[in-house]
């Protein structure tokens, strides 16, 4: 029982993983959360399902097609709406996000109505394998181990690539890196993209676990948004395990005591572990200075 | 002209007999509106009302006082549930059923603060988005308040005479707002408003100079609370059903967008931000029987959309104004009103 309560919370959590890693990319480099994660993932989703149900593309060709649209919307919000708000505080750039966040909803409701419908995964949800006493099915062993794959991807990315470092580099003080010769403005695109890409990931894993309708993201969102302010804001490492820890006190609390009030205890964690440490779990919190 | 040469002339409520004289005027036009209008615009009006004392009470925290929060539905939906309950329960009257409410919410509001004195940015928003999310999700499960299905709001009556039309609770909203917008604006200008706005332009320098943070800092989250308790109160009667599906994450941002399209840290913006956006939300709903942009919406749903979703489009039309007005006009309507003010003040120049 435990052991199983176990698994399945960390297949969830490494959802949350990839949408907490997808949001602090962006919040490293932009300094925001972003809100409309969630429904990025979504739209792309919900192109994925076009280009392999209406279209009747290969299971390959849509999914690196979706792939493909969410980075060119990262890069395109970042562009159009980000990069335009003059001298931004925290409070308006939330609020940019909120407003892509309801735009896209807009969009994904008017496209496709409210209608559940299915995914077809070429990986299956009721297949399991056995792990010791416990079970997991192939999509959710499919789920970690893509996110595993994607973790390790980035880490190499960000230690031996040379935008990986020029991404770093911005992250730690934009100005010194423009002194550096680095494109911060273009940098800022590639970190959109980036994101955007990860959270369709995350998005399309969901997918046929969930039933796909414009609400897809809104709860994992907020879930991988917490699991990021969890581990901590500011740190890959961080948010990663934040949201493998979200899952599994999740599941195991939904297991032991109470199903329903499930969702409730993680923002309940949260609040608590935030009293104590403001700045996350695996964070340095940095006092600000007069 | 605007020059203050005391104390005294800054918190006077208005400063001329012309203004007193058009501020008559307004309260004229206030009570007898609903006798010339249409029920539909009477409804509409509470409506707008509410989210007006909504959109002030979230502006006193987030225009003012600086703190972020994407929780607000559910102060709304303690302030809604909280009166129902009361007149259903315990039965009391309903004006002390509202303040009630409205305590209990502040008191909630009290307790959102302390985590909130150590947390900025992004860790506030969770933490306040956290709680939102959880009280309509306790409030759901509760079969003591209807659970899932809701609650239907019981027979108003004010000092024991029965309110049932939209222009009966016309007049108790549209007082309510109305002394709560006054109360806001004198709030604004004593030693409370002033270290809101202090604790919003730098917390560290409000504390030097011996503003009470924690003391502050909490009381505008109460305050805050309170308003939208209030307003949530009044929601409920509107209505005549609450269930809590109606207090969703999506009502805690529609509440920050009313603030921002009003102008941040701005009584009078919020007004207009309230009033204007609930028409918005109101109207948008039937934009395809609107003469000419309808048909062509329609068509080009059939062709490219579905037509089911064509009401959607208020999310994105709204989206976009946040977005627009973040980006072009921070001040938001309030700062559209003092360049059109300061315009004509020097027109032929």
């Amino acid at each position: 029982m435990f052991l199983q309560l176990l698994l399945s919370g960390i297949a969830f959590g490494s959802l949350y993983a990839l949408i907490a890693l997808a949001m602090v990319i962006i919040y490293k480099t932009s300094e925001v959360p972003n809100f409309g994660q969630g429904e990025m993932a979504m739209l792309s989703t919900f192109v994925a399902f076009m280009l392999l149900d209406t279209y009747g593309h290969s299971f390959f060709v849509s999914f690196s097609g979706a792939l493909v649209f969410a980075a060119f919307l990262g890069v395109f919000l970042e562009f159009v709406f980000l990069r335009r708000a003059k001298d931004p505080n925290i409070l308006s750039l939330i609020l940019i996000t909120l407003g892509f966040e309801m735009i896209l909803y807009g969009v994904a409701s008017w496209k496709w109505g409210a209608d559940q419908r299915d995914l077809s995964f070429p990986v299956s949800d009721f297949d399991l394998v056995n792990i010791g006493p416990a079970v997991i099915s192939y999509l959710n062993l499919a789920t970690l181990l893509v996110t595993l794959v994607l973790m390790v991807l980035l880490f190499l990315f960000f230690r031996y690539t040379k935008v990986g470092i020029a991404m770093k580099a911005t992250q730690q003080n934009p100005m010194a890196a423009r002194i550096n010769g680095i494109r911060v403005n273009r940098i800022l695109s590639v970190t959109w993209a980036m994101s955007s890409t990860i959270g369709a990931v995350a998005g399309m894993l969901l997918a046929p676990v969930a039933t796909l309708d414009p609400n897809l993201m809104l709860e994992p969102l907020l879930k991988g948004f917490a699991s990021a302010v969890l581990g901590g804001m500011t740190t890959l490492v961080g948010a990663a395990l934040g949201g493998y820890m979200l899952g599994i006190i999740e599941n195991l609390f939904g297991g032991y005591v109470s199903l329903e009030f499930k969702s409730i205890v993680a923002f309940g964690i949260i609040v608590l572990v935030l009293c104590f440490r403001p700045s996350g779990l695996f964070a340095k919190h940095y006092v600000r200075k007069v | 002209m605007d020059m203050k040469r005391d104390y005294y002339e800054d918190i006077q409520l208005l400063d001329s007999k012309v203004l007193w004289f058009w501020f008559l005027m307004l309260i004229a036009a206030l009570a007898t509106f609903p006798f010339i209008a249409p029920t539909y615009y009477v409804y509409m009006a509470n409506y707008m009302a509410i989210n007006v004392i909504v959109t002030i009470g979230l502006n006193i925290l987030v225009g003012y006082t600086g703190q972020i929060s994407l929780g607000h539905a559910g102060f709304f939906a303690i302030g809604a549930y909280g009166t129902v309950m009361l007149m259903n329960l315990l039965h009391f009257p309903f004006l002390l059923a509202l303040v009630a409410a409205a305590l209990i919410a502040a008191f909630f509001g009290f307790i959102l603060g302390l985590p909130a004195l150590r947390l900025e940015g992004p860790y506030l928003a969770i933490a306040t988005l956290g709680f939102g999310m959880a009280i309509t999700q306790v409030i759901g499960r509760w079969e003591l308040f209807g659970g899932r299905m809701g609650v239907e709001a019981p027979a108003l009556s004010f000092f024991g005479i029965p309110v049932t039309t939209d222009l009966g609770r016309y007049f108790i909203t549209a007082t309510i707002a109305f002394v709560m917008v006054l109360g806001a604006r004198n709030l604004m200008k004593t030693r409370v408003g002033r270290a809101f706005i202090a604790i919003r332009d730098s917390d560290i320098a409000a504390e030097t100079m011996g503003v009470n943070l924690v003391y502050y800092k909490t009381l505008a989250f109460a305050v805050s609370a309170f308003y939208t308790g209030i307003a949530g109160g009044l929601f409920a009667f509107l209505l005549g059903f609450i269930s809590p599906s109606t207090f969703n994450f999506i009502l805690s941002i529609y509440f920050l967008a009313f603030v921002i399209v009003g102008g941040l840290g701005s009584i009078f913006g919020s007004v207009m931000g309230g009033i204007v956006m609930t028409w918005l939300l109101l109207e948008l709903d039937k934009i395809q029987e609107l003469p000419f942009i309808g048909g062509m919406l329609i068509s080009f749903s059939e062709n490219f959309m579905t037509v089911a979703g064509l009401p959607n489009i208020s999310s994105i039309i709204f989206g976009l104004i946040i977005v627009l007005l973040v980006i072009f006009e921070p001040l938001g309507l309030y700062g559209f009103w003092i360049r059109t003010k300061i315009y004509w003040k020097t027109w032929p120049f």
